[in-house]
């Protein structure tokens, strides 16, 4: 498989200027040196706690931000140069953690046009890819709704469907759920794993939420602006110790075994779901 | 656990829009006995009533029929006394932070109890014990609320209604948007904070989890009916009845209820998973399953 | 709730002026406006109710709701029609009382100028009623667009104009929000004197603005993000188009608009 999104040595700090005397100060990097390659068609779930530089990573994947050293490849172009500039974010589109704040337009099938509609493609060509957009989110019957009318999950779906329209090969999801209920968060989850599936759509994903993050290929655990972890999510999760020394969660049945296991008994450290606890508590039990 | 209670509903019925073709009942004849020095969730899926409940339990909106009752007293009996019970039972919002509006964090928690009509020196020993409960150091309070990280703002928002010292606090989801552990410390220090002031507090999530680890009773909200009150451990038992109404149990209960029906020997009422790890360890001791 | 406030006031049902290329229906509206305000006789006015009355019917438009147009503008209509009853000094006395004096001239003048408002009122009514507000700013943009020629921003203030038709909604829910969660911190904002009821809103203010600039800065950036850069080169997914209906509809105002015109002439 080839790599879509490519970072090396990413090092970048944000430029505070202090009250007094305006002139930049000279911060600690948010990130230090992350490298990492992504798959295409592959679901990478990015972890960390708040302030880990997970957003500013994910930020950097379609040149909002460019990094101080270091370089960052999405298909081979170089986000630093500023002529790949709209050929990347077509690329690699974005989903922001509010909805409301993403969504442009007062009826639904307009949003979704908008980004087709700023590549100047023809109005024939959008409202194909407009249609096929919401009909891949599930929201083709709401396509005459005002946003407003609708629910967080529905919204978000809308937001999908409207970087969908772009044909990225990549979407980039910035904690698209931590604003949802539980239902919402579970139809976004639904819609995200489809396009993945489906359409082959890389997904990128951040997220503070564990259950998400088990559904990927990939975890990548961000702290202190470095890659810490970078597994499988059955390796990753089976580091109970080190997840929590970063302030992050492990699901609650891998957790069990891990206390299990202190306890002296052996038992998987590799469980994160439901059925495989069950499983694995039989064998123990029986 | 104290059985006097401090707030009661009789009834209480709110239809939004009413009269025309929008109407929608949110609360329908919600009776219930709120209880002093209690940890209370509140849970329902999104729709269900619990919010509008809430707003009511403060007097922001007005019963279409039944009672709201602090101490035996009609809220609504007299008007003016209203800003009294938003005193009484402060309800802080969800992304409170969004609320704040003064020049430094101090001044922002003084807010409320200025509005009380407390001394300065009065407010002064609130603040500082309402900082140190909710963990913002007395170096935060002097700076702007807006220069705050976001687990920072949050708690000096939710400061802001606990220096009303009220006898009722009701949380909507005060955790939403931090990251695992923000959530659990933030969580724990609300607990605290109940432990400390002997009052009430009702927090109101979607994380059957934090519900699970942190509260003694529950009340659940389903399209706009009560669907019960009472203590954690009995609303968890009803598992199938939970789940058709959208809601899910912790993970670690819905293990411990699968392998229940295999026919293990486990105790009902596990839904943590510490509780997990120490029944299933008594259970190895003991031999194993009794099929 | 503050939500509930409808915006423009759009009235979605299905009729032949609904589907109109908004385009045509200010420019029809425009024209109307001035036949109403050029002419002077109570024959124009008669031309102008037919025309309202036609456009009605078309429009599948309650009655009702072209009343509730019109009750807000009832007191300037009296005014308007108090000031021209007792100061136009004009043909036969009627009544006198002291310095008060109605004439003929007077009953005339203030039926005609009531007559007028409301049909300007319920003429361009229609046009709301019939046009989402998102027609309207695109109706807008594309009869400006000449505009562009002399460096006048057409594009960006339709954008803006749709930025904010999206965010008011959104906004009013917020100070809602604000105004409930100060409200609970036992803030009064009802009641107190002026300068009071000033400083009062300070708390709901300034909440909201800063959230207003935390949205316009999220939304700059997801913009960017969907490959926003101007209004160059940018296509549009609904082209205003012009069908035979909307020729018709233009023919008909011709010819009430010549109509007029001739009645002007001949009964001068």
């Amino acid at each position: 498989m080839s790599v879509i999104v490519d970072a090396k040595h990413l090092v970048f700090r944000y430029q505070e200027t202090t009250d007094e005397d305006q002139s930049p100060k000279q911060t600690e990097p948010v990130l230090k040196d992350v490298s990492l390659s992504i798959e295409k068609g592959s679901f990478v779930a990015v972890l960390g706690h708040n302030g880990s530089g997970k957003s500013t990573f994910a930020k950097h994947i379609n040149a909002i931000l460019i990094p101080d050293e270091g370089k960052m490849y999405v298909e081979g172009m170089d986000t630093s140069d500023e002529q790949n500039l709209f050929a990347i974010r077509q690329k690699a589109g974005m989903v922001f953690q509010n909805p409301d704040n993403q969504i442009v337009a007062t009826i639904v099938e307009e949003d979704v046009a908008f980004a087709p509609e700023n590549l100047g493609i023809a109005p024939e060509e959008i409202r194909r890819r407009v249609d096929d957009a919401l009909k891949a989110v599930k929201m083709y019957d709401y396509r005459k709704h005002a946003p407003t009318q609708l629910s967080g999950g529905q919204k978000q779906r809308v937001a999908i469907a409207g970087v969908i329209a772009m044909q990225p090969d990549c979407i980039v999801l910035d904690e698209p759920t931590a604003m949802l209920d539980p239902q919402g968060r579970q139809e976004v989850m639904e819609t995200i794993r489809r396009l993945n599936r489906e359409k082959g759509i890389t997904v990128i994903l951040i997220t503070h939420y564990m259950e998400e993050a088990a559904q990927s290929d990939r975890i990548v655990v961000i702290d202190g602006g470095k890659v810490l972890l970078d597994d499988v999510p059955k390796k990753v999760f089976s580091q109970v110790e080190t997840l929590k020394s970063v302030g992050l969660d492990v699901p609650q049945v891998t957790e069990l075994a891990y206390l299990l296991s202190r306890e002296g008994i052996s038992i998987e450290q590799d469980i994160i779901t439901s059925e495989e606890c069950v499983a694995a508590l039989e064998q123990l039990l029986r | 656990m104290n059985s006097l209670s401090i707030l009661e509903t009789e009834e209480l019925t709110y239809t939004y829009s009413a009269g025309t073709p929008f109407e929608k009942t949110a609360v329908d004849h919600v009776s219930l006995k709120i209880e002093k020095n209690a940890m209370i969730g509140v849970i329902g899926h999104t729709g269900s009533g619990k919010s509008t409940l809430m707003q009511h339990f403060n007097g922001l909106l007005r019963p279409t029929s039944g009672k709201v009752m602090l101490d035996g007293q009609d809220i609504w009996a007299d008007k003016k006394k209203l800003r009294d019970v938003r005193f009484r039972v402060g309800l802080v919002f969800q992304y409170p932070e969004y609320q704040l509006f003064e020049e430094t964090v101090y001044r922002d928690i003084a807010f409320g109890p200025k509005n009380m009509g407390l001394s300065d020196a009065e407010i002064k020993v609130r603040i500082a014990e309402t900082a140190e409960m909710i963990g913002l150091s007395e170096e935060l309070l002097g700076r702007s609320p807006f220069a705050l990280s976001g687990g920072q703002k949050r708690r000096a928002a939710i400061a802001g209604v606990m220096a009303m010292r009220p006898e009722i606090l009701i949380l909507d989801e005060p955790s939403a948007g931090l990251d695992p552990k923000g959530r659990e410390k933030l969580l724990r220090q609300i607990c605290d904070y109940q432990k400390k002031t002997q009052s009430t507090v009702l927090l109101v999530s979607h994380s059957m989890e934090d519900v699970a680890e942190y509260t003694q009773k529950l009340l659940v909200m389903n399209k706009g009916k009560l669907f019960c009150y009472d203590d954690t451990p009995a609303v968890f038992r009803r598992t199938e009845e939970l789940c058709g109404m959208g809601l899910r149990i912790p993970q670690i209960a819905d293990v411990m209820h699968v392998l229940r029906k295999k026919g293990y020997d486990l105790p009902q009422d596990i839904y943590t998973v510490e509780q997990a790890k120490d029944a299933v360890l008594a259970l190895m001791r003991k031999g194993g399953a009794v099929c | 709730m503050l939500k509930d406030i409808t915006l423009g006031q759009y009235f979605p049902v299905e009729s032949v002026l609904h589907r109109m290329d908004p385009r045509f229906k200010i420019v029809e509206i425009m024209l109307f406006i001035v036949i109403l305000f050029a002419g002077d006789s109570f024959w124009i006015l008669a031309l102008g109710t037919v025309f309202v009355m036609l456009a009605q019917r078309l429009s599948n438009i309650p009655m009702k709701m072209i009343w509730k147009s019109i009750k807000p503008i009832l007191p300037i209509l009296a005014i308007t029609a108090i000031l021209n009853l007792l100061f136009i000094d004009d043909g036969d006395v009627l009544f006198q009382w002291k310095i008060l004096k109605i004439t003929e001239g007077g009953i005339t003048t203030s039926l005609f100028m009531m007559i007028r408002i409301v049909l300007l009122i319920i003429g361009s009514s229609l046009l709301t009623y019939t046009t989402s507000p998102i027609l309207l700013t695109d109706a807008i943009e594309s009869l400006l667009s000449p505009l562009k020629k002399i460096k006048f921003p057409v594009h960006e203030m339709a954008m803006m104009m749709s930025i904010a038709l999206r965010f008011i909604p959104t906004l009013l829910e917020e100070t809602d929000k604000i105004m409930s969660a100060q409200k609970a911190r036992g803030a009064t904002l009802d009641n107190g004197k002026l300068t009071e009821r000033v400083k009062a809103l300070v708390p709901i203010l300034i909440p909201l603005f800063v959230s207003a600039f935390r949205r316009a800065e999220e939304l700059a950036t997801a913009m960017e993000c969907r490959c926003y850069r101007g209004g160059d080169g940018r296509t549009r997914l609904r082209k205003l188009k012009a069908e035979a209906r909307d020729y018709i509809g233009f023919a008909v105002c011709m010819l009430f608009l010549t109509a007029s015109v001739l009645m002007n002439i001949l009964i001068k």
